[in-house]
């Protein structure tokens, strides 16, 4: 098929540029380790109270600054709430969901995620300012969806 | 004016066409009411009284705009082309298909309508299980995509009868465009038909206790980004053929057309992933095999925007503009029929930008279910697709009623475009900046319990509001229209305009045409893409879920 000279510089240019959109995600992804939030594990979803770590949500610390949050998320909350971590914490929020599909997200960082039943979701942030950060379901969970939330107190 | 050009649909298939537009301007009409309610809500400037909540009036808005005016209108837009590049006609069998596929849907729509009438089915459009609605919405779901199948039987029943009758010919461009359309329907909408009979009507009427939250949702999604191109892709069709005679031009290319619409066939199916990005048990690198099937899409649109600038340019030249933009000025700025769908192809530049930012895997964690997804698809379908067909119903609708549109409806129309942007433009621009701070889609009005951040988003939230009220203004206007030009505008001819190819075009290749072969490469790829990650999902499922009634 006959392509016009100034159509075909367009398509190159176009292609090009996006070859190489291609390749900085992908070396973004996998050789800085930016892939978006992806844990393997899964879990009863009618069992979630009686299953490890959701037996026993909380905080953990795990290292010098270094924190595993275990919350449960649930029409409509997160327990627990109102967490304190100290400032400069890396934290790790680990959850899941006891009945329908929820979303854990922290405006103004990129922990952004979403809880399905049966699996458990995993996301880091370091949080290098103090202050008061709002945590809130994103994904349509029912009537009270607008009232799912909680905070981390950072100090 | 050459035969072609007075081609008349003729009433039977006008009448069948007719009927599709009606339920489809019903639908937006309803759809119009929600999107202005839910801004004044989202801005705290109304309560809703108690017997309705925000959610059903949000599945509403969701199923009537984003299922029912498309489709029904898709439908009704590719039966009244495929008469009109058919010497008028629609073949008996395409009729008769056509009017099965019409009482089909109706008959769904209606069901569907109903449970969330009476709140038995807030679970918005995309009916994410484990919520569990009525057993009746998911039937009426049902009715509704496989009377759409019906619909596209048609299309294809015509074409066929097209082709006998004109043996060796390239069928007409519309005709094409609107087969590989209804091709990708039909594809496309296995996955949630499969999702729909196999997991949640089962599921609803209790025959089985528990769902497989993570299948169901691939099957949904891998279902729900084709969507967006059966929106997208009439759209085209309307741009592609309609548009260069309605400027006085030629088609620019008729094979760069048919074969970006192949393109769209191959490249928009396996690619659903890139709406579950931030999803547990789904491997990065599948995610990523889709992000770049996903962007491969720019091609196909880089075509379409080289060709419409082309037919501009061209069309500009021979009616003697000089200069090297000169030929901007001889385009017919005042003609609705025009101006409404050149602003859609405008405003499609910062909506396509936008897709590029939402299927790329990081920055998608900004964004994800940030109601920046919502102001992103209110530029798509909600301005340059709705542009379109609002224009298309402008000539359209005269048309088959053996009506016109007269000068003094143009002009309203013109006024009804520029309200819709200026609306639109407050309202997505409003949404895009929120969802950057982190505002949640498909959320009622809160605080957050007097959040600082929160409190901080109201003064958008207060200007997506108005945008609304402007949006819900130019709705009014257009229904006015619509009725106006179904039933009280003068009686006269109205053309349905039907461009033809340039006389320098070479002639079209005769393996676009060759479907077999475009359907088996778009099932190699979804098998490529969904093969695997699919037989993991359902071999390593965790135990299913039970449902829930959450509002
Ligand atoms: C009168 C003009 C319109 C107004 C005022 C309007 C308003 C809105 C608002 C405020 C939302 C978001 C609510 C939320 O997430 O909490 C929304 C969602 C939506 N709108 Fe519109 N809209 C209009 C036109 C359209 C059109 C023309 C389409 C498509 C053809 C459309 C399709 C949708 C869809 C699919 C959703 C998502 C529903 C969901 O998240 O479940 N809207 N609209
Ligand atoms: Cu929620
Ligand atoms: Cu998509």
């Amino acid at each position: 098929m006959h392509l016009h000279r100034y159509e075909k510089i367009w398509l190159m240019l176009g292609t090009g540029a996006l070859a190489l959109f291609i390749v900085i995600l992908s070396v973004n992804a996998f050789a800085m380790g930016m892939t978006p939030p992806s844990h393997m594990e899964m879990i009863d979803p009618k069992k979630v109270d009686q299953t490890a770590p959701f037996d026993k949500p909380g905080l953990k610390k795990i290292g010098p600054n270094e924190y595993e949050l275990v919350m449960v998320s649930f029409a409509f909350g997160y327990q627990p709430g109102n967490v304190e971590v100290p400032k400069g914490a890396k934290v790790t929020f680990i959850t899941t969901s006891k009945d329908v599909v929820h979303g854990f997200q922290i405006p103004g960082t990129n922990v952004n995620t979403m809880v399905l039943p049966g699996h458990v979701s995993k996301i880091t942030h370091t949080f290098d300012e103090p202050g008061k950060f709002l945590i809130l379901c994103n994904e349509y969970c029912g009537a009270g969806h607008q009232i799912m939330a909680t905070h981390v107190i950072v100090k | 004016m050459n035969r072609e050009d007075n081609v008349r649909v003729d009433r039977a298939a006008a009448k069948l066409s007719l009927a599709h537009i009606y339920v489809a301007f019903i639908g937006f009409a309803i759809a119009a009411l929600c999107g202005l309610l839910q801004g004044l809500v989202r801005g705290g400037i109304v309560t809703l009284p108690k017997w309705l909540g925000y959610y059903q009036l949000l599945t509403t808005h969701g199923v009537m705009m984003g299922l029912v005016f498309t489709t029904f209108f898709i439908i009704g837009l590719f039966l009244a082309g495929a008469a009109r590049t058919s010497d008028g006609k629609l073949s008996p069998a395409a009729s008769k298909l056509g009017w099965i596929g019409w009482w089909m849907m109706t008959i769904g729509t209606g069901m569907a309508t109903v449970t969330i009438l009476m709140n038995d089915a807030s679970v918005l459009y995309t009916f994410y299980a484990p919520m569990k609605a009525s057993p009746w919405f998911y039937v009426g779901a049902a009715l509704l995509v496989v009377g759409s199948w019906f619909g596209g039987y048609a299309i294809f029943a015509n074409y066929a009868a097209w082709k006998k009758a004109n043996r060796g010919k390239t069928s007409p461009l519309f005709q094409y465009m609107a087969v590989s359309t209804m091709i990708l329907w039909q594809i496309a909408t296995l996955g949630v038909a499969v999702e729909v009979v196999f997991q949640l009507i089962p599921w609803s009427f209790g025959w089985v206790d528990g769902v497989d939250i993570l299948l169901s949702r691939s099957l949904f999604w891998f279902f729900g980004h084709p969507l967006v191109y059966f929106w997208l892709m009439p759209a085209y069709a309307v741009w592609y053929v309609s548009i260069p005679k309605i400027i006085g031009g030629k088609v620019f290319s008729d094979s760069l057309a048919r074969t970006s619409f192949v393109l769209f066939i191959l490249l928009s199916m396996p690619v659903g992933f890139h709406h579950q990005l931030m999803e547990p048990g789904i491997s990065a690198s599948w995610k990523m095999i889709h992000v770049i099937l996903t962007l491969m899409v720019v091609v196909p649109s880089l075509m379409t925007a080289f060709s419409m600038f082309a037919t501009f340019e061209t069309t500009g030249r021979a009616k003697g503009a000089k200069s090297l933009f000169g030929w901007f000025k001889t385009l017919p700025w005042g003609d609705v029929r025009f101006f409404a769908p050149f602003m859609g192809m405008l405003y499609f530049i910062p909506a396509g930008a936008g897709g590029i930012i939402n299927a790329s895997n990081q920055l998608n964690q900004v964004i994800h279910n940030t109601i920046w997804v919502t102001g992103h698809f209110h530029l798509t379908v909600g301005t340059s697709v709705a542009l379109t067909f609002f224009a298309a119903a402008y000539w359209i609708i005269p048309h088959l009623t053996g009506r016109k549109l007269t000068k003094t409806a143009n002009r309203l129309g013109i006024v009804q475009t520029v309200l819709w942007l200026v609306g639109m433009s407050m309202m997505s621009g409003a949404m895009h900046f929120l969802g950057l701070q982190g505002a949640p889609r498909r959320t009622d009005y809160t605080t957050y319990f007097n959040d600082e951040t929160a409190l901080g988003w109201m003064s958008y939230q207060k200007l997506m509001a108005m945008g609304g009220e402007i949006l819900f203004f130019s709705s009014i206007l257009l229904i006015g229209l619509v009725v106006y030009l179904a039933f009280f505008a003068p009686k006269g001819e109205e053309e349905f305009p039907i461009g033809e190819t340039s006389e320098n075009a070479e002639a079209t290749p005769k393996v676009l045409e060759r479907w077999g072969l475009w359907v088996g490469i778009a099932a190699f790829l979804i098998v490529l893409a969904y093969g695997v990650p699919l037989a993991q999902q359902i071999n390593h499922a965790p135990p299913a879920s039970a449902g829930f009634r959450t509002w």
